[in-house]
């Protein structure tokens, strides 16, 4: 904050304090709050608020408790998140590395740019651009059966299939970057050092890479996973008749059914769920990869 | 224990840039070798190439007879210590100096019990356990050095181990390091720009320049009967004088120059009407009285006077304005010429060299 004074005077100073203060409070802060209220209080006629029916209860959450559907469909949206984020992360990590150690710096910089321009599209088009890719006339069964890879088209569109390949397209590179910055900053004579002193590619990965790109994988599993548990747009339009997403029923609460209430409860579930999920495998993976490394 | 090492014809091109160009020489086994050069003359590319992180554009490297071309750096009989000595932080002290045998599925036991017995070989005890980062600058290097005998490699290849640390440090280093190459008999090819170091511990010196092996040979060979004007000037200081090789006799010549005419011995490549310089170490002139003229003299000034404790260095002006150095030791009572001393500098046939420039083409062995 001094430093902060400092560089740019006083006045400056405050105005950028009190915008970070406001965008963190106004846009942040406040609105969860108010949801995270909402969701102790029941969904009541007007004439009923502030009366003796409104009070603060756990009721909402234990609608949610209540619901095996519910319930079934958290598990399923954990299970494909999980999948989603294991399958970027197997994509990226050896993408990474080329990335960061094997091509020229030049190479990379085109790479990247060509990898960042599809986000110049919005998430919606994006998702819907892989509706027409996987639906049953796409293009994605006339190459595979023109190739004679398949005879006939396959329902792309079916289970959380769809879904997992959208997920996958949309939040990879949030994987991708995570893992490239930590293998760029391993010096490439620890790698190479490691080669010298005879170990296999495998090995080196294992011992060397892997352990050095930790914080990078897990920040990368992080993001992706939470991104995965809360995408809406992705799940709705990629859905099929038998794949349903958590965010959805959310959505389904608080748009269709009006109760904002229940809904705000369902929303700060899965945010609590989704975090002790993520640290009980944070933790769970920590101690093995120490355990496996030794 | 060790092995040879044979660069045949090497050549290394990056683009059309010739970064070793030709390099012929044998390294004996149990050998401490060092190359020598400027920075940029392509030393580090020679290491590469015989550790295997590089393959050469032309000719071969050969390791105990044995050609290693397509043999990657994991399957090679050598082992590396960094400039930067790449010790892996996220490792224990013993797991970093017995990676290369756990890659080799020794047993954690047998790795532990080895790990000791490396530690007490570089003299670090009870460090076993702490982490890289916990180490001084000189323990990591006696960390790399553990790790890199682990192995127990053919050929012991070092990039310049000893730049990132302090003089004396750096000399402790040098005895360290040759004792433990005494002691276990590895073929040690040592790189450093330091003309100090490579001659206080090599077998043999390699001079490189721009690419180019330009003399092998011992340290005293190097230092009393360099082969051109580049190894001259690069090891040791000189006092140069252009001139031209105006008759020649045996090993001898005459050196024509616009300071008078010199007696000095031929250099290899330097013949009869050859412009050459002539090279004097400091430490083989000495200054006389002005008044009787002797052969192989330059009448001369004397500008200022450097003590350096065990020695002087006197430097001296001649008529055409040119500055030269002459060392003698210090002795209190033969005090040096004051400035302003007109006197003469003196040298003996046997000690100065009529040498051409450096081999800048190809050149033979
Ligand atoms: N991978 C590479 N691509 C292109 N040029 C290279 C490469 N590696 C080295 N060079 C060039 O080859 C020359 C020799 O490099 P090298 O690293 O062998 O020098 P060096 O003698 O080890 O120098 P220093 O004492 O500074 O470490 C340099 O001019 C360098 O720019
Ligand atoms: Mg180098």
């Amino acid at each position: 904050m001094q430093e902060l004074i400092r560089r740019y005077g006083i006045s400056l100073s405050v105005i950028m304090a009190a915008m970070t203060a406001f965008w963190l409070l106004a846009l942040v802060v406040i609105p969860n709050l108010v949801l995270f209220k909402f969701s102790f209080r029941l969904y009541l006629p007007v004439d009923q608020l502030g009366g003796p029916n409104d009070v603060y209860t756990l009721k909402n959450y234990a609608t949610f408790f209540s619901s095996p559907i519910h319930i079934n469909v958290f598990f399923l949206t954990i299970l494909y998140s999980s999948l989603v984020t294991i399958i970027c992360l197997a994509v990226t990590y050896p993408l990474a590395y080329i990335l960061a150690k094997v091509l020229k710096p030049t190479d990379t910089a085109t790479f990247f740019l060509v990898l960042l321009i599809p986000l110049w599209v919005s998430e919606i088009l994006r998702s819907f651009a892989w509706f027409i890719i996987l639906s049953m006339q796409g293009p994605l069964n006339a190459i595979l059966t023109g190739i004679g890879l398949i005879d006939k088209p396959i329902r792309w569109i079916s289970g959380f299939q769809s879904v997992v390949i959208g997920l996958v397209y949309a939040y990879i590179l949030f994987m991708l970057f995570p893992i490239y910055n930590a293998i760029q900053a391993l010096d490439t004579n620890q790698i190479e050092a490691s080669q010298d002193l005879g170990a296999s590619t495998w090995r080196t990965h294992w011992r060397v890479i892997i352990p050095h790109a930790k914080p990078g994988i897990a920040s990368g599993c992080v993001m992706v996973f939470m991104l995965c548990a809360g995408s809406v747009v992705v799940p709705t339009t990629l859905a099929s008749t038998n794949s349903r997403w958590f965010t959805e029923i959310i959505q389904q609460w608080m748009f269709e059914g009006l109760d904002w209430n229940v809904g705000s409860a369902y929303a700060f579930l899965l945010l609590a769920l989704c975090i002790l999920f993520v640290s009980l495998v944070m933790r769970v993976l920590n101690v093995r990869l120490v355990d496996i490394a030794k | 224990m060790s092995e040879d090492v044979h660069l045949s014809q090497i050549c290394m091109d990056f683009g059309s840039f010739r970064a070793v160009n030709n390099v012929e020489v044998t390294i004996k086994p149990g050998e401490f070798f060092s190359f020598l050069g400027p920075s940029g003359c392509g030393k580090t590319t020679i290491l590469r190439l015989i550790s295997g992180f590089m393959e050469p554009t032309q000719g071969a490297v050969k390791i105990g007879g044995k050609d290693m071309k397509g043999i990657r750096p994991n399957a090679r009989p050598t082992a590396l210590i960094f400039q930067n000595l790449a010790l892996f932080p996220l490792m224990p002290v013993w797991e970093n100096i017995t990676f290369g045998l756990e890659v080799r599925g020794v047993s954690k036991e047998t790795r532990r019990a080895k790990a000791e017995e490396l530690l007490q070989l570089v003299d670090l005890h009870d460090s076993a356990d702490k982490r890289i980062s916990q180490l001084s600058g000189g323990q990591k290097q006696r960390v790399a050095i553990a790790r890199a005998l682990a192995v127990e490699p053919k050929v012991m290849l070092l990039d310049e181990p000893l730049s990132a640390l302090d003089l004396k440090l750096r000399q402790h280093m040098r005895a360290e390091l040759r004792a433990i190459q005494k002691r276990t008999g590895v073929t040690f090819i040592y790189i450093t720009h330091d003309q100090g170091e490579a001659l206080a511990m090599s077998d043999r010196v390699g001079v490189m320049s721009q690419g180019i092996l330009q003399q092998v040979a011992t340290p005293q060979e190097i230092y009393n009967n360099p082969v051109n004007g580049f190894v001259a000037s690069f090891v040791g200081e000189n006092n140069v004088i252009n001139g031209k090789v105006a008759s020649v006799n045996g090993g001898m010549a005459q050196f024509e120059t616009a300071k008078g005419s010199f007696h000095a011995k031929l250099g290899a490549s330097v013949g009869l009407g050859d412009q050459a310089k002539l090279f004097v170490r400091p430490e083989f002139c000495s200054l006389q009285p002005a008044s009787e003229t002797k052969a192989n003299s330059i009448a001369v000034e004397v500008t200022e006077i450097a003590f350096e404790g065990n020695f002087v260095n006197v430097f001296v002006r001649d008529n055409s304005g040119d500055t030269h150095m002459v060392q003698v030791q210090n002795d209190p009572s033969l005090p040096p010429p004051a400035p302003h001393t007109a006197c003469q500098m003196v040298f003996n046939p046997e000690s100065c060299m009529i040498l051409s420039e450096a081999a800048t083409s190809r050149h033979g062995h």
